[in-house]
């Protein structure tokens, strides 16, 4: 089960945020400064892989994460997950992204969170996975936009 | 009132703020502007309002106004409307506030609802964040959408029902219908959520795993199912990087992993197919990597053949030689789980794991630490041992306190021999010494007492240890106790392993001082060096310098230290004829949980004449604590009276009324018969391992004649002699107590007592009645120490009752055969 999705950039700044536990809102901050405190540490070179902080569940969570240009992506899962699995998912999100946006960048992001979250919510539900196919979602996406 | 700026304008303003306080103030008047456009209850821009409030959540500011908002909004007819209101719902509420019960009218209308998309959010928001009276009340309606044609629904009601199960288990029945046909679907949008919502319902409930392996034939269906996929050619829309859909594949593979834990069946069923995913796929891309990972975890974890087995094995040793970072660490991880089972197979692989402990990535030196330590057996220890030493030396500090923890546990398991381990202690305290936890100073002890031939070796290198750094506190209080144990070795220069250093009592001394004094030593230090130089009075001969540093720590700040030195000092002055027994050797400490029933334990600064009494340690003790009460006893601490007031006071009596008579012999033995119950026979480790209370016979034991110990008054006792064979300075003795009298001897206790150089245990004995008329004896084995091979004596005392009447004696025994103790 996926615990949470964070988007955030290389300061640290939250792009996007969801979490698919309750956690109060001060937790919920502190989770991604948290986050973004392991993740920024991290070389180039290095796995995608790290152990989850103590916020968010401590050994049995794990951080998955991308780095996208400006961009980080973390997806927060627990051990049910497979991690190379999770590394796709992300790969596929940012493909959608790009297609839904044309050519995404982080100020997309900025403005547009709503759709981000709609696009999201097609992919992820309730922490689990539900539609990988790019085609497929980016149609659902437009025919609720109309 | 103005209309409301839209939520891109909010944006920007935003983001022109230059510092945090620019953008709160901005946040709170658009926050206020909220409000108020809320109150008045305008229609037409709540939906942006929402829009902008949910931005300012995710930003970090308190947004709980605009829970009912969301409601209402959920109320609407319009779309974005609706959408806005469920994400906002999905954001601000969970099951925690009572407003969330509001919604549940709303979303079932909206389950019923014409267009698919509504339905689809309505479904969602259930699906992330319905609380148990929600799913209760919807399940009916998620179940129907389960049935229905449409693909795009039925997936999301799929999740839904995920959620359901998770919330409410007790649900789960009613969804088993309806999943007869969901894996004849061809979208594999649906046939992926399916999936995950069969493995949720196998996971939950071994009824409904049994359910699933037998009558619904799952298997085949599944194997069918990843057979099309890898073998349907190339397919546009569910294709990644060159493989169709491998989330689906990986999702199959997970619940074929489920299905098959265990049985027989199903995992015969799925071997081909796992055989061709693992040879089939191309491992060039991440994606395949994955598929392949799966199928290896799915192997080791049903009932595979072996050849399936190595096929896994090779594929993690792949893994481990790719490049990529992701993939090692993937392999390092489920190595980690089958090298319980497949231990072989992993070790083959061993080396590639040591270099990965040089990598400089954080989580794979972490993950190939612990293989490391699960990897290492009896024939790669010195090997292994190197490495991790090694690595010891370069680590981050996080991991200096496991990895040293793991090392001492690896070599006490596998050690070769004495002075390895030793070394490699020493070698560990040195390096990461005040990384090394709290509880290995006492096991550390523990091991250097008990190999009784290292001990000058091992305190002449402590001591140059010493010399070289004091900052690691663990290793300075080793070191000072062992000097404090052993200084007499040190000084006088014997040690057979290494060069004697040439060490006079000054100097050890001044090393001891210097710790007292150093700023670098904790309190707990600094009583353990004092405690050492009080025990170095009995073995060195400047007591005056010793009887100064004393008192002068009489007056100490540190009021432990001040006790510890007061008490000494009273041991000067006041009872300066008790301070050589006191300040005696320590005993071998046991391991065990169990201690044989008489134990030298010595304690320190009791002022009463019961300080010499033997004490029975309480045989439910842990043996880690009882390490500890060894080595506190001797600093005097809280423990010791709590120890005194828990001895029966029989032996304390019989112990007193001994000590009174014996003089200067040192006191051990007397058991009464009542504690021996509650005294199990599990000998220390030291002395024949595994001897039960037969005694063994050897050959040296034919040599010793068996002798008469005494006789009188009817009563005979004989004593019959071995040699234990692990320990050569150990003389057993059984002593045989028969009776020619023609009434028995009931309450029969045997005691004894040897002089100082010897130690001696005393077992429980056989009974303690003696029959009449030598139709039965008593036997008691009595085990001695005699490592200076000093002529043997022994003052015994009896105690019995006969013909109603008690009867003592006491008797000395000098007749040993001289083989006993040379």
């Amino acid at each position: 089960m996926i615990k949470a999705i964070l988007i955030f950039n290389n300061h640290g700044k939250p792009r996007m945020s969801k979490f698919y536990e309750h956690y109060t809102e001060d937790t919920e901050q502190q989770i991604i400064r948290e986050t973004f405190h392991l993740v920024s540490k991290r070389d180039e070179n290095v796995c995608n892989f790290l152990e989850g902080g103590l916020l968010i569940g401590g050994s049995e969570n794990k951080l998955i994460y991308r780095h996208y240009a400006t961009l980080y992506f973390v997806f927060c899962v627990d051990s049910s997950e497979s991690e190379l699995g999770i590394l796709d998912l992300i790969q596929v999100f940012v493909e959608t992204l790009d297609k839904c946006f044309e050519n995404v960048c982080e100020l997309d992001l900025i403005f547009h969170l709503d759709k981000v979250h709609n696009i999201l919510a097609e992919m992820v539900m309730g922490g689990m996975v539900l539609e990988t196919n790019m085609s497929e979602i980016i149609t659902q996406v437009e025919a609720q936009d109309q | 009132m103005p209309a409301p700026i839209r939520l891109r304008e909010l944006i920007r303003t935003i983001r022109t703020a230059r510092t945090q306080a620019e953008e709160r103030e901005m946040i709170q008047k658009e926050c206020a502007a909220i409000r108020s456009s809320f109150r008045e209850e305008d229609n037409t821009y709540r939906c942006r309002n929402v829009a902008k409030l949910l931005y300012m959540h995710m930003l970090g500011y308190p947004a709980h106004f605009g829970q009912l908002e969301c409601l209402k909004l959920i109320a609407s007819q319009k779309f974005t409307d609706k959408r806005i209101g469920y994400l906002g719902a999905m954001l601000l509420l969970d099951e925690r506030q009572d407003v969330h019960l509001l919604m549940t009218n709303c979303i079932k209308n909206d389950l019923n609802h014409s267009t698919q998309y509504v339905q689809g959010l309505a479904l969602c928001t259930l699906g992330c964040m319905g609380s148990s009276e929600m799913c209760r009340d919807l399940a009916g309606e998620v179940e129907k959408l389960l049935k229905t044609s449409n693909s795009y629904l039925r997936k999301k009601a799929a999740l839904c029902a995920v959620h359901v199960i998770r919330k409410v288990p007790e649900l789960m029945e009613m969804f088993l219908p309806a999943t007869k046909n969901l894996l004849s679907e061809k979208n594999h949008g649906v046939l992926h959520t399916s999936v995950v919502l069969l493995t949720e319902m196998c996971e939950r409930s071994p009824d409904m795993l049994s359910h699933f392996r037998k009558n619904e034939k799952l298997v085949p269906q599944l194997v069918r199912i990843l057979k099309n996929l890898i073998m349907s050619g190339y397919s546009p829309e569910h294709d990644v990087s060159g493989i169709s859909d491998p989330f689906l594949q990986v999702r199959i593979l997970r619940l074929l992993r489920i299905l098959g834990k265990g049985d027989d069946d199903s995992s015969e069923a799925m071997n081909d197919i796992l055989a061709q995913v693992a040879t089939n796929t191309e491992t060039s891309k991440n994606v395949g990597n994955a598929i392949l990972y799966e199928t290896v975890l799915t192997i080791m974890d049903i009932k595979s053949e072996s050849g399936l087995r190595v096929l896994a094995i090779n594929i993690l040793g792949r893994f481990l030689l790719n490049n990529d970072k992701n993939i090692r660490y993937v392999a390092l991880t489920s190595l980690l789980k089958t090298v319980q089972t497949d231990h072989n197979a992993v070790q083959r692989h061993r080396s590639t794991i040591v270099d990965c402990l040089k990598d400089l990535d954080v989580s794979i030196k972490r993950r190939a630490m612990e293989l490391s330590f699960a990897l290492v057996n009896g024939n790669n220890i010195r090997g292994m041992m190197k490495e991790l030493l090694y690595f010891l030396d370069s680590c981050d500090p996080d991991f200096k306190a496991d990895c040293a923890s793991g090392i001492f546990l690896a070599a006490e398991k596998y050690a070769p021999s004495k002075r390895w381990h030793i070394d490699t202690i020493m070698r560990v305290l040195t390096t990461a010494g005040s990384y090394v936890r709290d509880d290995s100073v006492p096991n550390l002890i523990q091991l250097i007492t008990n190999s009784v031939e290292m001990h000058a070796y091992t305190v002449q290198r402590l001591y140059k240890a010493l010399l070289d750094d004091i900052s690691q506190q663990p290793l300075v209080q080793v070191a000072s106790w062992c000097i404090g144990e052993y200084g007499d070795l040190l000084v006088s220069g014997q040690c057979e392993e290494e060069e004697p250093i040439q060490v006079s009592e000054d100097e050890v001394l001044d090393v001891l001082e210097g710790l007292l004094v150093s700023n670098l030593s904790t309190p707990v230090t600094r009583g353990y060096s004092l405690t050492a130089i009080m025990k170095l009075s009995t073995r060195f001969s400047s007591l005056n310098r010793i009887k100064k540093v004393v008192s002068i720590y009489g007056s100490s700040i540190d009021v432990e230290l001040q006790q510890r030195a007061v008490e000494y000092n009273a041991l000067f002055k006041k009872y300066d004829h008790m301070r050589p027994a006191l300040l005696e050797r320590m005993p071998i400490m046991e391991k065990t949980a169990t201690n044989g029933p008489s134990e030298t334990v010595q304690t320190n600064g009791e002022t009463d004449s019961t300080i010499l009494d033997t004490k029975h340690l309480p045989s439910i003790s842990q043996p880690a604590s009882q390490a500890n009460d060894l080595l506190d006893l001797l600093g005097g601490n809280d423990v010791v009276p709590i120890i005194q007031t828990t001895v029966p006071t029989k032996p304390a009596s019989a112990g007193g009324e001994l000590l009174d008579l014996l003089g200067d012999l040192s006191l051990t033995g007397g058991p009464t018969p009542t504690p021996a119950s509650s005294v199990p026979m599990s000998q220390p480790p030291f002395l024949l391992d595994g001897l039960t209370s037969q005694p063994l016979f050897n050959d040296i034991a034919a040599v010793i004649p068996p002798m008469t110990a005494y006789n009188k008054n009817g009563l005979i006792i004989e004593f019959t002699f071995e040699r234990s064979n692990p320990n050569p300075n150990i003389a057993v003795i059984t002593i045989h107590a028969t009776n020619s009298t023609e009434a028995d001897m009931t309450e029969f206790v045997f005691q004894a007592a040897v002089p100082k150089t010897f130690q001696l245990q005393l077992l429980s004995p056989s009974s303690n009645v003696v029959p009449a008329f030598n139709q039965g004896s008593v036997t008691q084995v009595i085990r001695v120490l005699n490592p200076q091979k000093q002529q043997l004596r022994m003052r015994i005392k009896l105690t019995y009752t006969h013909k109603g009447s008690p009867v003592q004696d006491l008797a000395e025994v000098n007749n040993f055969p001289p083989q006993s103790w040379q």
